[in-house]
Formats: C-alpha cells, sequence, structure tokens
C-alpha cells in the first residue's frame, strides 16, 4: 500500500468519526427521552388537564392547542403559500420584481422565530385588535411557514415537465387551465411534502406563540379563534424553566409526546414522497 | 365550440374522468371570463405578499423602535454597555446582549462546522448509498427536534454535566448554549454543504481519477476548493440559524445581561432577551420599545447575513 492510499484511508477514517459524533447523540437523544418518557404516558396523561399547579394530571389542552395552532398555521400558509409559488414558476418573468420577491422568500426563511413572535405580537394582537388568541398565533405561524412552502411548491412546479405545459396550450387551453389541470395536480405530492414539513416545524416552535397565542395554564378547551390556548412546546418550557418541583417524569413525557407529534408529521411526509415518486409518470 | 372540446380535452388528459363538458359548457365559458381574471389576481397578489410582509415586519419593529429613539439616543442604545432595564435610570446599552450572541455564536460555529462539513464530505464521497440514506434521514430527525427540547435536555442533562466536568459554579453559562446552538446549526451546514458538493461537475473528479489522484486527494484538492462557495453559503446560513435561535439560549445561557469574559460564565444574547423580559414589561414603556429596538438589531444582523449567503449560493449555482 502506498503512502497516498494510507493518507486517504486516515482521512476517511477521520470523516467517519466526525460523523459518528454527530449521529451517536442524536440516537442517544432520542432514546434517553423515550426511555425517561414512556413510563409517564398513560391515557390520563393524554386525555386530562393538568392538575395541583401542574404537577399531576395530563396535557391534553396542550396537546388540542398545538392542533389547532397547526391547523390554522396551515389554513393561511397553504394556499398563499402555493398561490406565490405558482406565481413565481408560471407566471413571473425574470425582472427586477421577480428578484425582490425571490430575495424577500430567503430573507423571510432567515428571520428569527423571536421577531416574528414581535411582529405578531405588534401586528396582530395589538394592531389589529386580535388579542392574544388562536388567530394571531396561527397567522405568525404561518407567516413564518411561508418561505418553506414557497420554495417546496416551487421546486414541486418546475419539477413538472415543461411538455406538459406546451401540449395543454397547443390544444387551446388558457394559461390558469394549463396551470390548474396539467401542472398542479403533478405538482400536488412535492407541495404536500414541503407543507407537512413544515407544518411539523411550526409544530415545535415556541418562540413566535410566546406572546401570541400561549397560556400559562387554561385547563379547558378554546371556544373561538379568539381564544388563548395552551401549547406543548410553549408548556414544556413552562414545566421545565417556570414552574419548581415538576415531577421530572412528566416534563420528559411532555418532551416526548411533542417529538413523537413532530415525527408523525415528519413520516407523513416521507410516506406521501415514498408513494408519489413511485406512481410518478417521467 | 373548437375551444370548449379542446378543453375537455386538456381536462381529461388530466382527469380521465367521464366526459363532464357538455352540461357545464355555458358554466365553464363563465368561469374563464369571469373566473379566472379573479384568479389570476390573486395569484399576482400572492406572489407580492411575501415582499410586503418583509416590508411589514420591517416597518412594525421599526415604528415600536423609534419610540424609544424618542426618548433614549440611539448611539447610548447601540454602543451602552450596561442592559439595566429596571434601575433607575434604566439603561439600554445593547452591547452586552450582542457581545454575548457573539460569543454564543462564534463558539457554536468553530464546534460545527468541522463535524459538520465533515461529515457532508462523507455522506457525499465516502458512505456506500444505503448507509448516505440512512445519515440523511438520521440528519432529518435532528432538524425536526423541537428546540425546546434541546433546551429541557441542556437544563437537566448537558447543563449539571458540564458543571461537574469543568467545575463551574453553574452549567447555565454560554458553553451549554453552544453546544446544543451547534447541534442545531448541523442540519442546514450540512444538507447545504452536501448539495455543494456533489454539484461539483462530474468532469472534475474524472480528470483528477485520470491524472492518477486517489479519491482523498481528489476530494481534498478539487472538488472541496469548487465547491467552497456552496460551502461558506452552508456556513453563513448556519450563523444565520444560530444568532436567530431563542428558546435553548434562554433556557441554558444563565440570562445574565452583562458583558462575557468568558464562555464559560452566564450571559445572554439578544434573542433570549426579547423572549425573558417580553412578559415582564408594560406596554407602551421605554423597556418594552427597547425590547423592538433589540428585535430591530437581530432583524438587520440575520437580513445581512442571508443576503450574504444567497450571494454565495448564487455565485455556488455558477
Amino acid at each position: 500500500m502506498n503512502g497516498a492510499k494510507i493518507r486517504q484511508n486516515i482521512a476517511f477514517s477521520v470523516l467517519g468519526v466526525l460523523t459518528l459524533l454527530i449521529v451517536v447523540p442524536i440516537m442517544l437523544i432520542i432514546l434517553y427521552i423515550v426511555i425517561n418518557g414512556a413510563g409517564a404516558i398513560t391515557w390520563q396523561f393524554l386525555t386530562e388537564a393538568p392538575r395541583n399547579g401542574m404537577k399531576a394530571g395530563g396535557i391534553f389542552p396542550a396537546i388540542v392547542g398545538t392542533i389547532l395552532l397547526v391547523i390554522g398555521t396551515m389554513l393561511f400558509s397553504l394556499p398563499l403559500g402555493v398561490l406565490s409559488a405558482i406565481y413565481l414558476v408560471e407566471y413571473a418573468s425574470d425582472d427586477l420584481f421577480t428578484r425582490m420577491i425571490k430575495l424577500s422568500v430567503v430573507n423571510l426563511s432567515g428571520i428569527p422565530s423571536i421577531v416574528y413572535g414581535l411582529f405578531g405580537f405588534t401586528a396582530f394582537v395589538l394592531f389589529l385588535h386580535f388579542g392574544t388568541s388562536i388567530l394571531a398565533g396561527s397567522l405568525t405561524l404561518a407567516i413564518m411557514s411561508l418561505p418553506v412552502i414557497i420554495t417546496a411548491s416551487k421546486e414541486a412546479l418546475e419539477s413538472v415537465p415543461f411538455s406538459y405545459r406546451e401540449i395543454s396550450l397547443s390544444l387551446g387551453a388558457t394559461k390558469w387551465q394549463t396551470v390548474r389541470y396539467c401542472v398542479l395536480p403533478y405538482a400536488i405530492p412535492g407541495i404536500l411534502t414541503g407543507t407537512v414539513l413544515s407544518l411539523s416545524r411550526a409544530a415545535g416552535e415556541t418562540a413566535p406563540i410566546l406572546f401570541t397565542v400561549a397560556a400559562f395554564y387554561l385547563p379547558r378547551l378554546p371556544r373561538s379563534a379568539f381564544d388563548q390556548v395552551m401549547a406543548l412546546p410553549y408548556h414544556l418550557y413552562v414545566i421545565s424553566t417556570q414552574v419548581p418541583n415538576i415531577p421530572l417524569a412528566l416534563s420528559f413525557a411532555t418532551a416526548l409526546v411533542l417529538i413523537a407529534l413532530v415525527f408523525l408529521m415528519n413520516l407523513v411526509s416521507i410516506v406521501l414522497r415514498a408513494h408519489y415518486r413511485k406512481k410518478r409518470l417521467w | 365550440m373548437a375551444e370548449n372540446s379542446s378543453e375537455s380535452a386538456v381536462r381529461s388528459y388530466a382527469k380521465p374522468r367521464a366526459a363532464e363538458a357538455g352540461i357545464f359548457v355555458p358554466l365553464n365559458r363563465l368561469r374563464r371570463r369571469i373566473g379566472e381574471p379573479i384568479i389570476e389576481l390573486c395569484i399576482k397578489l400572492s406572489g407580492f405578499v411575501v415582499v410586503i410582509f418583509v416590508f411589514l415586519i420591517f416597518l412594525f419593529l421599526l415604528r415600536d423602535s423609534l419610540s424609544l429613539f424618542r426618548q433614549y439616543s440611539v448611539s447610548k442604545f447601540l454602543f451602552g454597555t450596561q442592559w439595566l432595564p429596571i434601575s433607575d435610570p434604566p439603561q439600554f446599552g445593547v452591547i452586552p446582549l450582542l457581545l454575548g450572541s457573539v460569543f454564543v455564536t462564534a463558539w457554536a460555529i468553530f464546534i460545527c462546522v468541522p463535524l459538520g462539513v465533515g461529515s457532508a464530505m462523507f455522506i457525499a464521497e465516502v458512505a456506500p448509498k444505503s448507509l448516505k440514506h440512512v445519515l440523511k434521514s438520521l440528519v432529518e430527525i435532528l432538524a425536526s427536534i423541537p428546540s425546546v427540547v434541546l433546551g429541557f435536555l441542556g437544563i437537566i442533562w448537558l447543563g449539571p454535566f458540564l458543571r461537574n466536568t469543568f467545575h463551574l459554579p453553574t452549567g447555565m453559562c454560554g458553553l451549554t448554549g453552544s453546544l446544543l446552538l451547534a447541534f442545531m446549526a448541523l442540519p442546514t451546514i450540512i444538507s447545504i454543504s452536501e448539495d455543494a458538493l456533489v454539484g461539483v461537475p462530474r468532469t472534475y473528479r474524472e480528470a483528477a481519477y485520470g491524472l492518477g489522484a486517489t479519491r482523498w486527494q481528489t476530494l481534498w484538492r478539487i472538488i472541496l476548493p469548487a465547491a467552497s462557495s456552496g460551502i461558506l453559503a452552508a456556513v453563513m446560513l448556519g450563523i444565520g440559524r444560530v444568532v436567530g435561535e431563542t428558546m435553548v439560549v434562554l433556557m441554558v445561557t444563565g440570562n445574565a445581561p452583562v458583558i462575557p469574559k468568558s464562555i464559560l460564565q452566564p450571559l445572554r444574547t439578544l434573542t433570549a432577551t426579547i423572549a425573558g423580559e417580553m412578559g415582564e414589561t408594560v406596554g407602551g414603556s421605554e423597556h418594552y420599545f427597547a425590547l423592538f429596538a433589540v428585535g430591530l438589531v437581530l432583524f438587520a444582523i440575520t437580513f445581512t447575513i442571508n443576503f450574504v449567503a444567497d450571494l454565495f449560493l448564487r455565485r455556488a449555482r455558477k
């Protein structure tokens, strides 16, 4: 074996070790939470409100709150995100205006989540008088999810072969008919994948909902979109920093439920992707 | 009528359903005349909406920041070395918070760039295909772990661990935050670096192999330099991610708004200050507006970082 070959083996081993340094902690983290949290997960924990200053009982209102927020976020961000991706791919010409939109998407994705929280608070809670509410929180999370949905939808639309559009247009279909019947149906899997992924991120976010929707302790379910709710990530934050003497098992179990929810959404997106990739026509 | 039949052809091409044109002909015509301009208007407006949001976020932050600067001078805010919002008179010097963010970010990046770029190289060039998929999904799993969960682990496990290891007075310090943030920035850095490495044209590789270079020599001397723009963009985006991260630093860095001298002492970042103090302020007070000014500083920093990263990415694509 010559020197170059030995150096290659050493270098590749170093790269392998670096990768292990990342992979092992990821698995340890998941295992650690599952092992410590699984014991405390009971039917009561999932279906009851917290009791006794959150030291006992369950997290049902927080689960419901997070699900409501995810649904609200989707209602606002999915149509808006898909329409603006359609604009960018199908309608926009390559001019200054389009470049401005693309740059805005990039910058929107880089804005810190706490800044979204500030914006949501001053714009939706105060300026538009929505109050601390599901509506204000969903809108804040929706703006935050927009860049991911737009980027994913854009890629999905761009991957539909150009010939589909040409054929449709040559048959006399209008621009919108072409988009609606010949492009969009084939882009939907990609769009859904990106949407579910961005929603799973929204479900785990704490900073944007701190001042816009999250309730410290609200052991009942919301009655309207103008109600506050508890949310899983905020609840975990509260019980691990704000309230002393919470049984650790409860914190672990809350973390486990949050992670499970997020992973479940990710899994849905992965399955969707795999399923549609098989059925792809091109 | 030719137009209508072509439309149904288009439709049946997309959705092979029974002919639905016949009955709906008048309806379709109406839809095209009125519906289509409306939907196209919606599409154009939605395209513009992203620009409006960025502008609105900036505007609202600026509005509330200006309310502070009417009562408190800009230079005292930007260059003040003390953040004492509830003393009398209050001090709103952003320097301690800025340095807190810089300290935590620098250490996080210092830790995660070698790890991230190294494992991107492993995933892109060394790992066999099956392992590659496993590694990529693990990185995706890491990306999806909510930050509050990592913060929780920092409090109950990493903080105490570091305190015992380095014999610190408290485990809630800058280093705990940096380690967790490094971990959180990894998915961004790995996936973008890997894209950059894979995106290097095959001809580069073939030419190097043809000259007798080993795979490692090719990777180190040819592919890595060729992918440098993309890797720089990855690092920039990683920095942006770390600077903007809130919950982890709020939970584990000890929340001491003083100018940090070492990474092993408690400190506080820009983001944690907003998250931690907003709940305690009175709406419309100086303190309240000062937090928006901090938000504006954050906005400016991340805007710049993303702008630069985008320039690098654009160059990488060429």
